[in-house]
């Protein structure tokens, strides 16, 4: 029996973060939790926070469950998270602005050529072209877990466009609204900067040709898709446009948006669109989405792209064995955040090994995403683990596996009062002219008892993220 | 503003607008139809889908145009595109898209009519009554636009939902007039009975101007009178020179503010000319049904350059 | 040899589209094997876009046209010096890794046949003979017939049917050459036609093999050599499409005739 660590009792007594908070469940009744439950219920489906899980169906404007128990950290624990977050952050531009140069870490043999080279993220494209700072992941979330008191890993890295920050920002407005009092008796850092926070990343990485206040717009796949509504939520905190690929076009040099007033140029694009949809003229032809001619208009420096094309090498699930090789290649240090230990299926001897172990680990896809295409070996039964071994076996190097981690767990409410769920940890770090990291991030919780997987799509929720202050 | 986000707002206002009509014609159709039927009872209800331009959509779905299959067809049916049902999730669509340009207010009232309308859809058909659903229709479409003018900032967003209210509101006017007129009554020896003068009471009453009509004109019920109220009186809200006059005003103001006119200016400006100048007697003269169908297609064309010179975003 | 290029593209729609935007491959780059003297490229009512040259070393230029518009024309003249290289590219500045031509693309994915073809090079100690080999083998096995393909045929279907032009030629030979782990990528360029008669169009295209020790290698398998001083290069990419020296799309339903006429002579010196 794995034991697991929980985050606010500790061998029987309440750790220090989560002192006030005993008080605070104590003094709630489970009629007025009931309440509040339902008020928080309401206060989501008003402001329009829904989310679609993809090839599930159903309802459209369904919620996604939001806790109200808060997850804490204390100064110095989020001090050290931040070191080893912005580390990791520094290390996989600079492994992308070397990738996408010289090439030398592949010279130096510290990474295999076939895994960058070859990789179906890699964009020949944008080779010898360095985007403006040397940034191409602006903005990195990094899912981390938690294991002990000081045992924090990373479960992987999301270098092109990591969602669910504006539940981070949600969640915190609405547990102030509903908990004001919480909010005086703890003293807990504020993270509704984030916005502001990133326009000036974005702008800082204006292109070569704007000698001017560069006009920043977040470029959406469209209003059906399922993050819509955090591009809207952050397109309207930073005050800039919400653009589809129709409403950009390129004329001469640039890039211009459509507007009542007649074209107006665009400087910097946040694009919430994969690769192979940005420019039919580059990528795929078939692409509605995109913009004819934007590829040539960026590598020509008349406007910037947020995260560069190409970032997404640096986040595949392959590569992300190397990071910590990266941090002491690119920066000289010691990782500060620990790596899980991850078997490569591609390789002969891994494969060997997990294939035989399949009942203890996690089996993932290389490029796979949203807690899909993966086995949680300990949680399924042996017909599913046989037919996720006819898939590894099928196309090996498509899948890598990690031991089952004894994730964390904070307190939850659920239908009979309050017990621990486990948890995961995402902070937004962006990088532009400086790198930054707001105090919080998004915890995600596994709400069925027992469950390790968090994702939204798999039956989890949210909470919020306390980071106290000193 | 993103000329896409200014299409959005206009057709959230178009769809309100259009769906409010659609409701008002199932009263006209409902009171009528209350009638002992001079042509029969068929072809009141066909008139209503021809002034509605969805009797081809009707007749493949259903056939026989009884009262409870158009009833259905023009408020909850998915296929019809311009059903009450269609109008307001196309509106709430329209809405959701470009949430951060309206207030919580103006999305509160669209959101609730949606969720409303689910509920509607939800209960057996026996338990609603014709005049609840138009009067919820109404309602709703009443509290969207309340929320608009209460809490919308005065920007160009405000004034391409006006100019979407105004072209909706003009072409639906005008189409209304001419079911009157030329649909339900074709054969000039009904002029002046008394099926006539009830018909156009209840015109009235399907625009809500049963009493404002009254207190303006006073005395028996008349086509010139009713005409002149429809057409030509700025008191009335629904006037066809009330939406041209709002038109007007509105694209003076984008002028204002962007600094530039445009062609749908000036074609405004023409219609807008052209009702003040003419008398109802002028309009009698060249017949109502082809005055009502000459501007019918003027507002087309309006709304056409509207598109064009802002909405389409090939403004150079 | 002095080599002339006159090259126009005529785009014309039905009814008017509301404009065009394209990306051009359209500029050959000094190398060892050709020096370009003098180069022009002009688009009828166009705006220039950004330059650039990408990591393969090939010379960008994007062009818009604004609409309504129903006819375009895009025009190329030049002079390049050539010179005999034996096929191998060299001078060439370019920063992209040879590994990145492994990867495969719906055009260049192997069949069975083709991967016989790769399969006579298993064991070859020299790359370069390993290249002639399937080159021959390649050209073998497609028949050059002009009409017999279009453009989005792909290398298998090429082989299945026997027969093909440089284009397909080109894919198969890189089907075969990746898959014998061997990087490879498609080139598109000019060609001056033979003394007997155009026997190929002037708008070519052939393979690179990248060769340890050498560098990238041409081959013409439809032609049976390797590229010397008849041949002009333009760019490279994974496949035709990737390196297509003109890549647009237009806005508005138009639809589009097109209408090429290439010529490359050589001038006497």
């Amino acid at each position: 029996m794995t034991t697991y660590f929980n985050e606010m009792f500790d061998a029987g007594k309440v750790r220090a973060p989560y002192a006030r908070l005993e008080d605070w469940t104590k003094a709630m009744p489970a009629e007025l939790r009931e309440m509040k439950q339902a008020e928080a219920e309401a206060l989501f489906r008003r402001i329009g926070i829904t989310f679609a899980v993809y090839g599930e169906g159903g309802d459209p404007d369904r919620l996604i469950p939001f806790d109200m128990f808060p997850r804490v950290f204390t100064a110095l624990e989020w001090a050290r998270l931040e070191r080893g977050i912005k580390q990791r952050a520094k290390a996989l531009n600079a492994f992308l602005v070397d990738v996408y140069g010289r090439g030398e870490i592949v010279r130096a043999g510290r990474i295999p050529g076939r895994l960058v080279y070859q990789n179906a993220a890699f964009e020949k494209a944008v080779v010898g072209f360095i985007p403006p700072k040397g940034v191409y992941s602006h903005i990195v979330g990094i899912d981390l877990v938690r294991t002990g008191p000081d045992d924090f890993f990373v479960l992987e890295d999301n270098c092109r466009t990591p969602s669910g920050v504006s539940y981070m920002l949600e969640n915190r407005e609405i547990m102030m609204r509903m908990f004001p009092d919480l909010f005086r008796e703890n003293r807990i850092e504020p993270v509704d900067s984030y916005p502001e926070k990133l326009r000036r990343t974005l702008a800082s990485v204006a292109p070569a040709k704007c000698h001017h206040e560069p006009t920043v717009v977040i470029l959406t796949p469209g209003h059906f898709n399922s993050a819509y509504y955090e591009h809207s939520f952050l397109a309207d905190l930073m005050g800039v446009e919400l653009v589809e690929g129709q409403d950009l076009f390129v004329e001469g040099e640039f890039v211009w948006m459509r507007t009542t007033e007649g074209p107006k140029r665009v400087d910097v694009i946040y694009r919430r669109i994969d690769d192979a949809y940005i420019d039919p003229l580059c990528f795929r032809p078939d692409s509605m989405l995109g913009i004819p001619g934007l590829m040539d208009v960026y590598r020509s420096g008349g406007v910037s792209i947020c995260s560069a094309p190409g970032a997404g090498v640096a986040d595949d699930k392959a590569v992300y064995t190397y990071v910590p090789d990266m941090i002491r290649f690119y920066l000289g240090e010691e990782p500060i955040l620990k790596n899980v230990p991850t078997w490569q299926c591609a390789k002969g001897d891994d494969c060997k090994y997990v294939l035989e172990h399949l009942g203890e680990l996690v089996v993932k896809e290389v490029h796979g995403s949203g807690g899909y295409g993966m086995l949680v070996g300990p949680k399924s039964t042996k017909e599913q683990i046989e037919a996720f071994r006819a898939r590894v076996v099928a196309d090996p190097s498509n899948y890598i596996a990690q031991p089952t981690l004894a994730l964390s767990t904070t307190p939850t409410f659920v239908d009979e009062g309050i017990a621990p769920r486990h948890v995961d940890l995402r902070p937004y770090c962006l990088v532009g002219e400086r790198v930054e990291l707001v105090p919080g991030g998004l915890t995600r919780v596994a709400l069925k008892e027992g469950s390790l997987v968090v994702n939204s799509s798999q039956g989890g929720g949210v909470k919020d993220t306390w980071v106290l202050a000193e | 503003m993103l000329s896409r986000t200014a299409d959005n707002l206009y057709w959230i206002a178009r769809y309100m607008e259009r769906a409010e009509t659609m409701a008002r014609l199932l009263e006209v159709g409902s009171r009528i139809s209350l009638l002992p039927s001079v042509h029969g009872y068929r072809s009141e209800w066909d008139s209503l889908l021809q002034a509605s331009g969805t009797a081809i959509g009707f007749d493949k779905k259903y056939g026989e145009a009884v009262q409870r299959n158009i009833e259905s067809y023009l408020f909850f049916d998915h296929d019809n595109p311009s059903s009450v049902a269609s109008c307001i999730v196309s509106a709430r669509e329209n809405a959701r898209i470009v949430r951060t340009a309206l207030t919580t207010q103006v999305w509160d009232a669209l959101n609730t009519a949606f969720q409303e309308l689910r509920q509607l859809e939800r209960t057996p058909r026996s338990q609603l009554e014709l005049s609840r659903l138009t009067e919820w229709t109404m309602r709703h479409a009443a509290m969207v636009r309340g929320a608009i003018d209460a809490t919308l900032l005065r920007n160009d967003g405000y004034d391409f939902l006006n100019l979407g209210y105004y072209l909706e509101r003009s072409d639906n006017t005008a189409r209304l007039m001419d079911v009157k007129y030329y649909v339900l009554l074709p054969r000039v020896e009904f002029v002046g009975s008394g099926l006539d003068n009830y018909q156009w009471t209840t015109l009235l009453r399907a625009m809500s101007s049963h009493r404002a009509f009254h207190w303006a004109y006073g005395g028996e019920v008349t086509a010139r009178k009713i005409a002149d109220f429809l057409i030509l009186n700025p008191q009335c809200p629904r006037s066809l020179i009330t939406c041209v006059e709002g038109i007007t005003g509105h694209l003076a103001r984008l002028e204002r503010l962007y600094k530039r006119s445009s062609p749908a200016q000036g074609k405004a400006q023409a219609l807008h000319d052209g009702l003040n100048r003419v008398t109802v007697e002028d309009i009698f003269d060249e017949g109502l049904h082809e005055f009502l169908t000459r501007f019918i297609l003027d507002v087309a064309a309006l709304g056409g350059m509207v598109h064009e010179n802002y909405l389409s975003g090939d403004l150079r | 040899m002095l080599l002339t290029v006159d090259h126009v593209t005529r785009y014309r729609y039905d009814r008017p589209v509301r404009g065009l935007v394209q990306s051009h491959r359209l500029t050959p780059a000094s190398n060892d094997g050709q020096k370009v003297l003098e180069w022009n490229v002009t688009v009828s009512d166009g705006i220039p876009g950004g330059t650039f040259r990408d990591g393969a070393g090939d010379c960008l230029k994007g062009w818009t046209v604004p609409g309504p518009v129903s006819e375009v024309s895009v025009t190329v003249t030049g002079r390049v010096e050539t010179r005999d290289m034996a096929g191998v590219l060299r001078g060439h500045r370019e920063w992209t890794p040879p590994d990145c031509y492994l990867q495969d693309t719906l055009p260049t994915r192997v069949d069975a046949a083709l991967v016989e073809i790769a399969e006579t090079v298993r064991g070859f100690a020299d790359a370069l003979d390993a290249a002639h080999r399937l080159s021959a083998l390649v050209g073998q096995a497609i028949a050059y017939t002009p009409g017999a393909t279009q453009s989005q045929t792909t290398a298998s279907e090429a082989m299945t049917q026997k027969q093909g032009v440089c284009q397909d030629h080109a894919h198969a030979l890189l089907a075969a050459a990746r898959h014998a782990g061997l990087p490879g990528r498609y080139v598109s360029g000019y060609l001056l036609a033979d003394a007997e008669g155009a026997a190929h169009d002037a708008a070519h295209a052939w393979a690179e093999i990248w060769v340890q020790g050498l560098g990238w290698v041409g081959f013409d398998a439809a032609n049976a050599c390797c590229p010397d001083d008849r041949y002009i290069r333009l760019g490279s990419g994974l496949d035709a499409q990737d390196a297509a020296p003109i890549r647009g799309t237009t806005r508005g339903p138009g639809v589009e005739h097109l209408d090429v006429v290439v010529a490359v002579q050589a001038v006497q010196q």
